[in-house]
């Protein structure tokens, strides 16, 4: 693809009956409500403007796109004017062009005219249009009132603000109100005196504005720029690409100038995001080129030895002679491997090929371990499949959401926004979450309810809601007689219509008022007390990281199911997932007991597919979860692993267990971008490559598989997939892919859910939801439509157990853990971007009431001690959290969160329990013994031996 | 730190303690179908040895979940 800005259609499209008119002798059949503007775009006749674009209301303000309209008086702006039937407009007329030029001098009377050193000369709109009305002269000088030269705001890392080069079109501000839906922006002052002003008049990097970048792509001019572009130029070509941060699974283009990456612009026809972005996904990928990157192969005996670089032959040779040695020692179980969900799904399935048809056993397990493991337990019990059951175009519908345990504007931002989006028209909201998240109250959005639960009580408060709504006869009884299995039903309605599961029952467990408990019941059964209406529920990792994770997202889908919540667009159960590959990564087989499209291993038929495809027997026993793996590495059973882009050090609960197990191996194989947490304890390390060096798709939260499009080569020479097959081949298994392609054909052969998935069918889609096959042709925007694909949805009791983590008197605070918008988990990526500008350490948040107990003042140095660990990390006093519960992120391996949390995890998946962990907190003077030898090993470990030069 | 064993104990009292609204026969039942389906082999090895091993004492519901086990991978 060649450079060329993505089509503007000056306004948003519009559904409707369709409507015919003539523009410029032309006929054109639009759908009714359609602009004018818009018509004319849908039939190439660009009509010049200024203030409007498609991914805004229209606004009418710049008075460029006048037109004439047959019958009618006057020259109305024809981005705020709609079509008609039979209308006859006129778009270029000697009058209009007078009047648009004198618009345009008036413009142009107060803006510097250096479009050659102007860093968007050859992208501005203002140089388009004045060219497109054919601008010769201006009639009032150039001199203007140039008055705000000189008052550039540089303070954001990724953006200039040049109020000189602005039009006051209102764009950004419109953008930030409209998509963001932040509202930071507005126009301050009359007249030459208007001013886009951030805040209060704040700059930008200090004011509320988040950085998503909406103003930067709505600005017509160069007033809100790239400072990539200022730096390198205009780009010139463009690949569509998919983002590496979250599930959401923002598409961009990504615009480049030869191999160099200028900036990564939504693509407005990604049907995850609709041309919008958050801070991460728009900005952080510096980490791509950073410094830090490891690129060549390294070796060394024993983790005290610094590294020694060696070529790629000698480290894969190294590596399949240690599995083969520790195999042939200690026996074929003795070893496995971890999926990474951050890398494509071709990758990930050829990782799991690696361990079952090479190392020949299941032991092969994914991040989704310690984040949604529950849900697919959940939701393959009561539903048939282990995915969300819809896609994000459905919030659109929804007239009331469930939010629990998740944080959408700061861990899904893209698609928080078009949640807030909804509420602002109106749409109830439902928060349960221990902490006051910012869906809470922001900008015109107001939670109908906030139920801040003590952490641990989920399926307790769930219950509750279920009781509410089963002895007030607000269950859809029809739905539930025709879609679910009955006899499962009655059980459970008798159980949870038992008094003890009432919400005064449990008030004081869960620490929220009956009557709050109650009222949010009525609000989601009844769809937002709205005839017909729908009520959506999205939750995240405050619902599956937790002992009872998997009987809360059952708990969840029960509520659905009683109120007819599933099977239409506005509602479902929509667990919001945390990386951008995890949904794929456990569709491609990424757990040890499941082959691709989830499979029991101990299925025969699916096996012998397999079998016949790979010529090999496959193993029929489940293998090891990761936390098996270590406690088996402990044990002496367990000897090598191969980790692909996961830092498990860092990011699996119990630090110290960790690293146990991990000292205990006699082959850690780490392949990544950076030598992480986890390569400290490694032996060898693979270099990685990043989501812009390879082929490749992923598969977001909405089931929806995209592509992943190389734009450059890999620094270190390989993409992972090559790698993987590199060891593959070592290992005798003869594989002889060239392209990523061949294995999507592979995973379409052998998965039914992906029978209809191919680049070719990608290539023409944009993207396809899975399931796709012959018996869903087109995928599977909602699921479970006409019948939930285990038949019936199935109702499991689920009964409320506590967990054995206790608050008492040595720790008697609840720590629970989250994320923060501009740090992506483990930070690996993120903290080697100018992102450190908005958290550069992790800081444990406090109640006041909590602080004072304990003369603990804001940014003092405290000391958070659990069972498990003690660390250290700064306080940050505020009312966020009730008392009794504290706060932190887990962004920053200095701190090391997981230091505190422990063992304890989820009942039937082992999903570790990292939101409630008792804890003290106390006064501290700075980093904890702990942390002061972590920083000394790591140093040690992360010594790199110059290789010996060539003879 | 618990030992190997006592999380596999641990573990298999967890998931009987999430089934237990289901009385425990079935719970016995449920709990044993689940460890068949999620725990590797050496796992249930471990598990099975527990059974004439003393030390740590089992609870009752947790040996009679490990004796199913047992039988299933004899009959296996």
């Amino acid at each position: 693809m060649t450079f060329t800005r993505e089509k503007d259609f000056g306004t948003p499209e519009k559904h409707g009956e369709t409507v015919s008119l003539t523009i410029d002798g032309q006929q054109v059949s639009v759908p009714a409500g359609t602009s004018i503007m818009r018509a004319a775009a849908m039939v190439d006749t660009a009509i010049p403007k200024l203030c409007a674009t498609d991914s805004l209301e229209s606004f009418g303000s710049c008075r460029m796109c006048l037109v004439e309209i047959e019958g009618r008086k006057g020259y109305p702006a024809s981005c705020t004017t709609p079509v008609s039937p039979d209308m006859v407009v006129r778009t270029e007329t000697e009058k209009l062009r007078k009047l648009r030029r004198g618009v345009m001098e008036l413009y142009i009377s107060d803006h510097p005219l250096d479009c050659l050193t102007c860093s968007a000369n050859g992208d501005c709109e203002l140089q388009d249009v004045a060219g497109s009305v054919g601008l010769r002269d201006v009639r009032f000088g150039y001199e203007g009132a140039s008055h705000l030269e000189g008052c550039k705001d540089e303070s954001n890392p990724y953006f200039t603000f040049d109020p000189a080069k602005c039009i006051v079109c209102s764009r950004c501000v419109r953008a930030c109100d409209e998509v963001q839906g932040t509202l930071a922006l507005t126009v301050d002052g009359r007249g030459f005196a208007s001013k886009i002003s951030a805040s209060q008049d704040e700059g930008f990097l200090a004011s509320e504005c988040v950085s998503c970048g909406a103003c930067v792509q709505a600005c017509p001019t160069s007033a809100l720029i790239e400072n990539t572009v200022i730096e390198k130029g205009t780009p010139e070509r463009a690949v569509v690409t998919t983002c590496a941060y979250c599930g959401v699974g923002c598409t961009f283009r990504a615009e480049m100038r030869g191999e160099d990456l200028v900036r990564m612009v939504p693509w407005k026809q990604g049907k995850a995001n609709h041309g919008h972005s958050c801070v991460k996904g728009r900005f952080a990928w510096g980490y791509a080129q950073h410094r830090d990157r490891v690129l060549n192969p390294m070796v060394r005996a024993s983790v005290d030895e610094p590294w020694r670089e060696v070529s790629w032959d000698e480290a894969i040779a190294h590596v399949a002679s240690e599995f083969r040695r520790i195999q042939n020692a200690y026996g074929t179980r003795a070893i496995g491997g971890v999926t990474s969900s951050r890398c494509t799904n071709e990758e990930t399935f050829l990782v799991q090929k690696l361990i079952r048809q090479g190392f020949g056993n299941n032991n092969v397990d994914t991040c989704a371990r310690v984040c949604h493991s529950p849900t697919g337990y959940g939701l393959k019990t009561t539903f048939g499949t282990s995915a969300g059951t819809q896609d994000f175009d459905s919030v659109e519908q929804a007239d009331v959401v469930l939010v629990i345990g998740a944080n959408p504007t700061d861990g899904h931002p893209v698609f928080g926004s078009r949640l807030k989006k909804r509420l602002r028209q109106g749409a109830k909201l439902i928060v349960i979450d221990p902490r006051r998240i910012d869906l809470v109250r922001s900008p015109h959005v107001e939670a109908g309810y906030h139920l801040p639960l003590r952490p641990g009580t989920n399926v307790a408060l769930l219950t509750a809601m279920a009781h509410v709504i089963v002895t007030e006869g607000l269950v859809d009884e029809a739905y539930v007689r025709e879609r679910c299995d009955g006899e499962a039903y009655g059980e459970w309605a008798a159980f949870v219509s038992e008094p003890a599961r009432s919400p005064e029952a449990i008030e004081d467990l869960i620490g929220v008022p009956a009557a709050d408990v109650r009222a949010a019941a009525r609000l989601y059964a009844t769809g937002g007390g709205k005839s017909g209406g729908r009520g959506a529920i999205y939750y995240g990792l405050g619902v599956t990281e937790h002992s009872q994770g998997s009987s809360t997202v059952m708990a969840i889908a029960n509520l659905a199911m009683a109120t007819g919540n599933v099977g239409k667009p506005g509602t479902g159960v929509n667990p919001l997932r945390g990386q951008n590959n995890v949904q794929g990564s456990c569709d491609m087989g990424s757990f040890p007991h499941e082959l691709p499209g989830y499979r029991h291993v101990s299925d025969s038929a699916t096996r012998a597919l397999f079998e016949a495809d790979w010529g090999t027997a496959l193993d029929a026993e489940p293998g090891l979860r990761i936390n098996n793996m270590l406690d088996a590495a402990t044990d002496g059973t367990f000897k090598g692993i191969f980790i692909q882009g996961e830092d498990i050090l860092q990011s699996d609960p119990n630090t110290t267990h960790v690293a146990a197990g991990l000292a205990a191996m006699e082959c850690v194989v780490v392949q990544d971008l950076f030598l992480n947490e986890t390569a400290n304890y490694a032996h060898v390390f693979l270099p990685g490559s990043t989501f812009l060096e390879k082929d490749g798709t992923f598969t977001n939260a909405e089931r929806r598989i995209q592509r992943v499009r190389k734009v450059m080569e890999p620094k270190n020479g390989y993409a992972d997939w090559e790698v993987v097959q590199l060891v593959a081949n070592a290992m005798g298994l003869g594989w002889t892919y060239t392209h990523p392609s061949q294995v999507m054909d592979e995973i379409a052969r052998l998965t039914p859910t992906f029978a209809g998935v191919n680049y070719d069918v990608l290539e023409q889609r944009g993207s396809v939801q899975w399931p796709m096959n012959a018996a869903a042709p087109e995928g599977t925007p909602t699921m479970h439509i006409d019948h939930f694909v285990r038949g019936k949805g199935l109702f499991v009791v689920t009964d409320y157990v506590p967990t054995d983590e206790r608050t008492g008197p040595r720790f008697p605070l609840l720590l629970t853990t989250g994320r923060i918008l501009s740090q992506y988990n483990v930070g690996a990526q993120t903290r080697r971007t100018p992102n450190e500008a908005w958290h550069a350490e992790d800081r444990l948040e406090i109640h006041p009431h909590d602080a004072e107990n304990r003369g603990i003042r804001d940014g003092d140095w405290v000391s958070l001690r659990s069972r498990a660990g003690e660390t250290s990390l700064r306080a940050l006093i505020t009312d966020r959290v009730a008392p009794g519960v504290v706060y932190t992120t887990f962004h920053h391996p200095d701190t090391q969160a997981n230091v505190i949390t422990t063992d304890f995890s989820d009942w039937a998946t082992n999903c570790p329990e990292y939101k409630v962990t008792a804890v003290q907190v106390a006064p501290s003077n700075g980093p904890s013994e702990w942390q002061k030898s972590y920083r000394a090993q790591a140093e040690q470990s992360r010594r790199i031996e110059p290789a010996e030069p060539a003879e | 730190m618990m030992s190997t064993g006592e999380r596999l104990a641990y573990m298999a009292g967890q998931i009987l303690r999430n089934f237990a609204v289901k009385g425990q026969e079935a719970a016995i039942a449920a709990t044993t179908d689940h460890i068949l389906q999620f725990w590797d082999p050496g796992m249930k090895a471990r598990a099975c040895a527990m059974l004439s091993d003393p030390d740590p004492a089992l609870p009752d519901d947790v040996r009679a979940v490990f004796l199913r086990v047992q039988a299933n991978a004899a009959s296996a």
